[in-house]
């Protein structure tokens, strides 16, 4: 009479396990509970989300040195950063690329490249990848627009682009992350929580 | 005469210069908008397309486009068609593009999609898109297959894809 109830846990279990798999697998979606993470800054001093009590949310941003889309926002996402770090939501931007597939994204390169362009934000090296995958991260530059709530959570607010021209800021309509910050800020619902866009694919460890 | 001998060699320069221009950038590449590329997505055909997302700037996608051109000639007698979509600028398609596809040698199916909003094209080409290069889709109309592959392609898994998915084993 026992050996069933012990397969079905045993069963049970395995399901459980492989759905926890297969939601890491796909990342997180708008409204998930996003978590904190502990990452090298470019200045050598480790970073997290917690440690940073003051914001009321992160615009963190998957990217790197070595995409030419990536570079294309550098200047933008420092525009972002000195316009809403003060308004209690700083940019946070995260390189999660193989060191070995790119080394133009080491940590060295992201020291050098962070000071030439004066980031004003945090940059920080996700040399295990693993932040992207909990993430969902695919591309860079990708965001997640976080926002802390009453209880301390920090919840996905906006996944996506930042803006509709990645080639011309001069062409761009519609500013996707301004827009949700500004909806976060007057304390009303984003209205474009998701898009997509054009990036490129993280450099996987152990993809050719 | 002096003068009219400086003028000739000027004129020939420039003739020469011409013509090199012109061999360099023998390989036209037209810039289309979303409805074309639509054509090959949804197509009824009994075709097997395998429509790969690319730009010049992408470096695993110029590694891997080697592949797709040996494909392209490896089921030349059997409906399979290889289209590369560079998703380069349009204001980069005289500059970069066009040299770059003359340089290669590419044979395969070349355009340039000229979708600015790109929210609006990855969401089109295919919801489970997210938007990262390279990117490639194996699609047959007629035997109503599609499978999206985000990620570099290595010459065996785009053959797997051949033969397990469409049976073109050679």
């Amino acid at each position: 009479m026992r050996r069933p109830f012990y397969l079905l846990f045993f069963l049970g279990v395995i399901a459980l396990l492989s759905s926890a798999f297969v939601a890491n697998d796909k990342g997180y979606e708008v409204g998930d509970t996003a978590a904190d993470f502990k990452l090298k800054n470019v200045n050598g001093q480790m970073v997290s989300l917690g440690s940073l009590k003051a914001a009321k949310g992160f615009i963190v941003t998957f990217t790197c040195n070595t995409c030419p889309y990536a570079k294309l926002y550098e200047d933008r996402l420092v525009q972002l950063h000195q316009k809403y770090a003060a308004k209690g939501y700083p940019v946070v931007a995260i390189n999660p690329n193989d060191v070995d597939l790119s080394p133009g994204d080491s940590f060295q390169e992201m020291q050098k490249r962070a000071k030439q362009k004066k980031f004003p934000f945090a940059y920080l090296h996700d040399e295990t990848q693993e932040i992207a995958k909990l993430y969902g991260a695919t591309r860079t530059p990708h965001v997640y627009l976080l926002t802390r709530t009453p209880g301390n959570e920090l919840k996905v607010a906006y996944i996506g682009a930042i803006d509709d021209n990645s080639g011309d800021p001069e062409k761009v309509q519609k500013k996707y992350v301004e827009a949700a910050l500004d909806n976060l800020i007057a304390g009303q619902p984003v209205s474009q929580n998701s898009t997509k866009a054009i990036g490129c694919t993280i450099k996987w460890r152990g993809n050719s | 005469m002096e003068i009219r001998r400086k003028v000739a060699s000027i004129l020939l320069f420039f003739c020469s210069l011409a013509a090199g221009t012109a061999l360099a950038q023998n390989q036209q590449v037209p810039a289309v908008k979303l409805a074309h590329l639509q054509k090959y997505l949804n197509s009824t055909s009994d075709t097997t397309y395998i429509i790969n997302f690319w730009a010049t700037w992408c470096k695993p996608c110029v590694e891997e486009l080697p592949h797709f051109e040996a494909l392209n000639q490896q089921y030349a007698q059997q409906p399979v068609k290889v289209v590369l979509v560079s998703i380069d600028f349009v204001k980069d398609l005289q500059k970069k593009v066009e040299p770059f596809v003359a340089r290669r040698k590419l044979k395969s199916t070349v355009f340039l999609l000229d979708e600015p909003d790109q929210n609006y094209l990855v969401n089109a080409v295919d919801p489970e898109w997210s938007g990262a290069i390279p990117a490639t889709i194996f699609v047959n109309g007629a035997q109503k297959q599609r499978f999206l592959v985000e990620k570099p392609m290595t010459p065996e898994m785009l053959q797997e894809y051949l033969d397990q998915k469409f049976k073109l084993n050679q």
